[in-house]
C-alpha cells in the first residue's frame, strides 16, 4: 500500500455550497453523458440506423436465423479472377496486376428469405471476394438490375416500409408501393428496365452490374469514377424460360460447372465528366470508354450452410488500395447495414443445422 | 529524507491528457459510427482503427511510465471504500485500454476481412476467421466500450469530488506540477 498523504486542514462547507457543488459534478457528468446519448442517437428516433434498416428487413421477411437478412438464399463459388492488365493504368490494385487472384464468391437471390422460390424476383446478384497477394482484399455485391430503384438509404427504407405487412390484415398495404413510386420519380429508370425482365433460368446468363460507382486510383494518384459489370461468356438459348419448381437455379449452376469453369468479362466504365457518381439510381449515357480488365473464371460451388462464402460480409467498402468508394450514400449505408446483419447472423450460426433439416424437410 | 510526491510525472500527467482526449473521442467516435448509415459511418470507421492502435501503444507507454514513477498517495483521510473504488477503477481502466483495441483488432481478424489501418497499411491477423468467434469478440468490444464509457465518467466525477468537494490534492496532482503553496 502506499502510505497517505497527511490531511491537510481545509474550513467545512456550508450546506449550500456543497449542495452547489455536488451539483456542478452532476451537471459536467451528465453533459457527457448527454452528449454521447447524442451521438448514440438515443435523443432521435427519426435518425436512420443501420439496426433499423436491417429491423425493417426482418419484419418484411421473417427472421431466419443465420441467414442473411437479404439475397438470404444463395450458393458459394470458388474460382479466380485473371487480368487483362488493360485496368492497370487505372488502378494500382494487385488484382488488376497480377496474373491470377483467387476468388470466393456467392450467387443469390435478392429476397430476405432463404427458402424464396426462383422466380419471385426477377434479379439475380452475385457477390466476390478477391484476396490479392498482399492480403488487401476485394469485396463487391452485384446486382444483375443496371440501376437502383433510389439514390439514398432513406428512401430504401420508406420503400421497404411500403412492403411491410400491416398489423391488422398481415398484408402490405396495396396502395403504398404505387404511392411510394409515385413520390420518388428517381425510380422511373429501375421501373422501365424492371417492366421488361424475367426471371433467368440461370445465373450463369446473368450480366452482374456494380450499381453503386467507385474510384479506380492509379500510380499518380489520378482518380477516374467507375461502374463496373461482369459479363458472361453464357448466353441464353433464344427463347429460354426460367423451369417450374422453386430451386433451378442452384441445379443449373451445379451441372453447368461441373461440364467445365464458368467465365464472365469484368468490364470497366469509365465515367465522362458530370456523370452522376453519387446516385445509383440514374444509369450513364451510353457510349462511354469501357476496358476489359480480365476474366472471372468460376470453378466449383460449395452449398451456402458449410461453405466458405457464409462468413463472408460482402461489403462493397472492403476495397484494396487502388479501388476507392465513391460518395454514393448508398454504399456507406449498405457497408453500415451489412454490418449490422453481420453481428445478427453470425451470432446465430450455431442455429444453423436446424434450419438445414428445416430446408430438408 | 525521501518524501512521497504530490504530483504525477510530467509524462504521466502529459500521456493521461493525451490518453483523455483520445479514448474520449474514441467511445464518441464508436458510438456514432454504429448508429449511423451516412458516410459519417464510414469516415468515423477510418478514424476509429488507426487511433484504436494509438491508443494501444499509448496504454504500453503509460504503464511502463506508471512503473518507473512514484504516484502520489491518496489522501490519508479518504474512507477505505473510496480508496478501494479509486484503485478498482484505475486497474480496470488500465485493463480497457489495453483490451478494447485488442478486442477490435481480433474482432476485425474473425471477421476474416483484412485489419487495414489506411488505404495500404495492413496490421497481421491475430486471430483465425471464425463467423461465432467474430460474434462474441465483436459483442464483447461494444459491451467494454459503454463499461469504459461509464468507468470514465465515474473517474471523471470522483476527480471533481475530490477537487470541489473534498479540496484535497487528488485533482490538483494531476493538473499541475508544482506543489500548492
Amino acid at each position: 500500500m502506499v502510505d497517505r498523504s497527511s490531511p491537510p486542514t481545509r474550513p467545512p462547507l456550508s450546506a449550500a455550497s456543497l449542495t452547489l457543488r455536488l451539483a456542478a459534478i452532476a451537471v459536467v457528468v451528465g453533459a457527457v453523458a448527454g452528449a454521447f446519448a447524442y451521438v448514440n442517437g438515443t435523443f432521435d428516433p427519426q435518425r436512420l440506423t443501420p439496426k433499423k434498416l436491417i429491423n425493417v428487413l426482418e419484419t418484411n421477411n421473417g427472421v431466419h436465423p443465420g441467414f442473411r437478412r437479404n439475397h438470404a438464399k444463395g450458393v458459394c463459388v470458388i474460382g479466380h479472377f485473371e487480368s487483362s492488365g488493360e485496368a492497370r493504368s487505372y488502378s494500382t490494385a494487385q488484382v488488376f496486376n497480377e496474373a491470377r487472384t483467387p476468388v470466393v464468391g456467392r450467387f443469390a437471390l435478392p429476397a430476405g428469405s432463404p427458402y424464396a422460390p426462383d422466380g419471385a424476383v426477377p434479379i439475380r446478384s452475385l457477390a466476390l471476394r478477391f484476396t490479392q497477394e498482399n492480403g488487401q482484399q476485394w469485396r463487391t455485391g452485384m446486382n444483375s438490375m443496371p440501376v437502383f430503384p433510389v439514390g439514398t438509404p432513406e428512401a430504401f427504407y420508406q420503400f421497404q416500409q411500403a412492403l411491410s405487412p400491416l398489423p391488422a390484415t398481415g398484408k402490405p398495404d396495396p396502395g403504398a408501393v404505387p404511392a411510394f413510386f409515385g413520390s420518388h420519380p428517381e425510380a422511373a429508370p429501375f421501373l422501365a428496365w424492371v417492366k421488361t425482365a424475367k426471371p433467368s433460368a440461370s445465373y450463369v446468363t446473368e450480366t452482374y452490374n456494380s450499381v453503386n460507382a467507385f474510384y479506380l486510383v492509379n500510380a499518380t494518384g489520378q482518380k477516374q469514377a467507375v461502374r463496373w459489370n461482369m459479363v458472361p461468356q453464357a448466353k441464353d438459348a433464344p427463347g429460354a424460360t426460367a423451369p417450374e419448381g422453386s430451386d433451378f437455379l442452384e441445379k443449373d449452376l451445379v451441372q453447368r460447372i461441373t461440364a467445365g469453369p464458368l467465365r464472365w468479362q469484368l468490364m470497366i466504365t469509365l465515367a465522362d465528366p458530370g456523370d452522376p457518381v453519387n446516385d445509383a439510381s440514374k444509369p450513364w449515357p451510353e457510349g462511354r470508354k469501357v476496358v476489359n480488365a480480365g476474366t472471372l473464371v468460376l470453378e466449383s460451388t460449395q452449398p451456402q450452410l458449410d461453405g466458405e462464402c457464409r462468413d463472408i460480409n460482402y461489403d462493397p467498402l472492403v476495397l484494396p488500395a487502388g479501388i476507392e468508394g465513391s460518395d454514393d450514400p448508398l454504399l456507406a449505408a449498405r457497408s453500415a447495414g451489412y454490418a449490422n446483419s453481420y453481428l445478427r447472423r453470425t451470432s446465430e450460426v450455431s442455429q444453423l443445422p436446424a434450419a438445414k433439416q428445416e430446408a430438408q424437410q | 529524507m525521501s518524501t512521497q510526491p504530490n504530483h504525477f510525472a510530467p509524462l504521466a500527467r502529459l500521456l493521461h491528457w493525451l490518453m483523455a482526449l483520445m479514448i474520449i473521442a474514441m467511445l464518441f467516435i464508436g458510438a456514432g459510427m454504429v448508429a449511423s448509415v451516412s458516410q459519417r459511418h464510414e469516415w468515423l470507421i477510418h478514424l476509429h482503427k488507426p487511433l484504436g492502435v494509438a491508443i494501444l501503444l499509448l496504454a504500453i507507454v503509460r504503464l511502463g511510465v506508471r512503473f518507473s514513477t512514484r504516484q502520489p498517495p491518496l489522501p490519508a483521510d479518504l474512507p477505505v471504500w473510496q480508496a478501494l473504488a479509486a484503485k478498482a477503477s484505475h486497474v480496470l481502466l488500465y485493463a480497457l485500454m489495453l483490451v478494447l483495441p485488442l478486442l477490435g483488432w481480433a474482432m476485425i481478424s474473425a471477421s476474416g476481412e483484412p485489419v487495414m489501418l489506411s488505404s495500404s497499411l495492413q496490421l497481421p491477423s491475430i486471430v483465425p476467421a471464425d463467423a461465432q468467434m467474430f460474434a462474441f469478440l465483436r459483442k464483447a468490444h461494444g459491451y467494454l466500450a459503454y463499461l469504459m464509457f461509464l468507468t470514465v465518467l465515474l473517474h471523471l466525477a470522483a476527480a471533481l469530488f475530490h477537487g470541489w468537494v473534498r479540496r484535497d490534492d487528488v485533482l490538483d496532482s494531476m493538473l499541475r506540477g508544482k506543489d500548492r503553496g
